[in-house]
């Protein structure tokens, strides 16, 4: 990359034997670099590549402390199903995130385009709204949230997370403001001219460029919901027929009683939809964690 | 086209669109607006209202003043117990994930060939679901057969109880924290490729090493990258519950859902009973909501701080347009 530049200009001026010694300290950074980064990244990937070994073992095994599995058991992701509920769980969650991507989408993109692309007073103010209602710990209003959905009797089911998010969820107002503010207004002003309304101009002009950051948020909230763990457990903790799959991962094994193999089958399980879904769509999502953290 | 938008003959027309837009503007913020209302304004004020009253849910809340800041002040075993663990994560973990992630984000910057690679796999940990990274943790840190005992076994070292010994339980989650650290690395790694080369070129021939050039190119220009991550892992860290609830449960094999079984929360010895681990257990199991609430307040308040302190700091990242 860039950093190259830097050893060669340099390098032009000074004699030969002194560019040899460069390039051979640089060698050996860069020897040194990798084998650091390589050392690291064993450590980073041996937790994942551990319980993935343990997933394949006969409950024997997991009784000792090898790590590599004398025989491979397949049929503990089988298993997993048949223990316990997992079906419905995984059904559920799955209920969970797709309803909650598509509530927030309806939502929420028109309001982070009339933050983002729309002048009008009290736009500030109401980022400012968006911003400390992302900061703030959701522990702080959850017991007259709570009480309202236990007005409705919603309470023992997934709903009172799924239903808010057809009002708006302001951490993905947020993200999606942060990307909408990227494409350039000449693209609105020319539509405005041509006599397009404003809703024409979301509609036909923005949605489409904006689809990667469509694809982002979408991501992010079906990576929140997926693992969400705080409000499943509030909301559906002793209704074990709508438990999401981070509940029942969470109390399977002491529920259960089962051994580590099958635990680690199911974590597996979890862990494999947000990786698969990670390595499809790493270039929206890297540059969806890169907007949340800085612009400008 | 901008200059037609802006000459004199269209100021009527364009004024006429304006007051169009106030009603496409409330159109769009509508549902936005709604929610606001329903699920943060009312929730707060009434959060507020609660947390001076004793209310369980079942019948309405009475009005006991201060009672519940008096009972968390002075009389809950519980309460100071539950904000010092917080505080451990917030001066310990917090910082640690941060040094890390630039400390590897430095790294993968220096490395011309293969970085994305490297990018993928220290940025694989982040994305775990916290249920699932903190069973694999507590697997291979268990005592008996965990892979970690097992390899400090090799070299003659007698491991410890990890989760389930008081003095260990934090370090672990502190280690689970720092491993998923690849969420704050990929926003440091961005802001590390931004920095200006001609500046590491020009005390390059001043003959600046490298740690100092780490120390006055490389920190002063990600400062306000630093301050926003610091600030938004301290509120994330202030909500730090997952991982401690499930690494409490497995170690001591209770389950966390269902009714009276949560004694397990905080085990060992209290020692992962973090500040909305203990609001949860008081408001959800014991049904002390009006209890839960207060906390909830002192909670608001400490997030408000650290939340305004960054808000005035918001030209960094919000952007040039949020001046206008």
């Amino acid at each position: 990359m860039t950093a190259t530049q830097l050893p060669l200009t340099a390098v032009t001026t000074t004699p030969p034997e002194r560019r040899r010694a460069r390039t051979r300290r640089s060698l050996l950074l860069d020897v040194a670099e990798h084998s650091t980064a390589i050392a690291l990244g064993v450590i980073i990937l041996a937790p994942i590549v551990l319980i993935t070994l343990t997933a394949f073992m006969s409950s024997g095994q997991t009784l000792t402390s090898n790590l590599w599995p004398q025989s491979w058991h397949l049929s503990n992701f089988h298993e997993v199903f048949v223990k316990a509920p997992f079906l419905t769980w995984l059904k559920n969650s799955v209920m969970y995130s797709v309803l909650s991507t598509v509530f927030m989408l309806v939502s929420s993109f028109p309001a982070a385009y009339a933050l983002s692309r729309l002048q009008w007073r009290g736009r500030n103010f109401v980022l400012l709204a968006v911003i400390t209602m992302m900061m703030l710990p959701p522990q702080v209003t959850v017991v007259p949230i709570y009480r309202m959905w236990a007005a409705l009797n919603l309470t023992g089911t997934l709903w009172p997370l799924i239903l808010p998010n057809l009002l708006g969820d302001a951490f993905s107002v947020f993200l999606l403001r942060q990307f909408l503010l990227t494409i350039p207004q000449e693209y609105s002003d020319a539509a405005r001219v041509d006599g397009a309304s404003e809703l024409q101009i979301m509609w036909r002009v923005i949605i489409p460029l904006a689809k990667p950051a469509i694809a982002a948020t979408s991501i992010f909230m079906f990576f929140f919901t997926w693992n969400d763990y705080f409000g499943p457990l509030l909301y559906t903790s002793d209704q074990s027929q709508n438990w999401t799959v981070a509940v029942g991962l969470a109390s399977f094994r002491s529920l259960h009683h089962v051994q580590w193999n099958l635990v680690m089958a199911a974590t597996v399980l979890v862990m494999l939809p947000v990786i698969v879904l990670f390595f499809f769509a790493q270039k929206a999502f890297v540059q969806g964690v890169t907007l949340t953290g800085v612009k400008g | 086209m901008t200059l037609t938008l802006t000459s004199p003959p269209v100021a009527a027309p364009l004024r006429k669109r304006r007051r169009r837009q106030h009603g496409t503007v409330l159109l769009l913020m509508g549902p936005w607006i709604l929610g606001f209302l329903i699920f943060f304004a009312y929730p707060l004020v009434a959060t507020v209202w609660y947390s001076f009253t004793r209310f369980d849910l079942l019948s309405p809340p009475s009005f006991v003043g201060l009672r519940n800041y008096r009972y968390f002040l002075f009389e809950d075993p519980n309460s100071w117990k539950s904000l010092r663990n917080t505080l451990w994560f917030v001066i310990f973990m917090m910082p640690a994930r941060l040094i890390s992630a630039l400390l590897i984000g430095q790294l993968l910057v220096k490395i011309r060939r293969g970085g994305s690679i490297y990018r993928t796999i220290f940025f694989l940990p982040s994305l775990a679901p916290p249920v699932a990274a903190t069973i694999a943790f507590a697997f291979l840190f268990n005592p008996g057969t965990g892979a970690v005992n097992a390899l400090l076994g090799r070299f003659g070292i007698d491991g410890p109880l990890w989760l389930s010994d008081p003095a260990y339980a934090k370090p672990v989650l502190l280690a689970l924290g720092v491993w998923g650290m690849g969420d704050v690395m990929v926003i440091f790694l961005a802001a590390l490729l931004d920095v200006p080369n001609d500046q590491y070129e020009a005390a390059g021939l001043d003959g600046a090493n490298a740690v100092q050039q780490f120390r006055y190119i490389t920190l002063p220009n990600l400062s306000p990258v630093l301050l926003f991550t610091a600030i938004t892992g301290v509120i994330q860290t202030l909500q730090y519950f997952t991982q401690a609830a499930v690494a409490s449960s497995l170690a001591a094999g209770v389950a966390t859902t269902g009714g009276g079984s949560a004694s397990s929360l905080g085990y060992p010895d209290g020692a992962t009973l973090t500040y909305p681990l203990w609001l949860y257990q008081m408001g959800f199991k014991n049904f002390y909501l009006g209890y839960a609430c207060a906390m909830g307040v002192i909670l608001l308040v400490i997030s408000l701080v650290f939340t305004i302190f960054l808000l005035r700091r918001s030209a960094a990242f919000l952007g040039p347009d949020a001046a206008r």
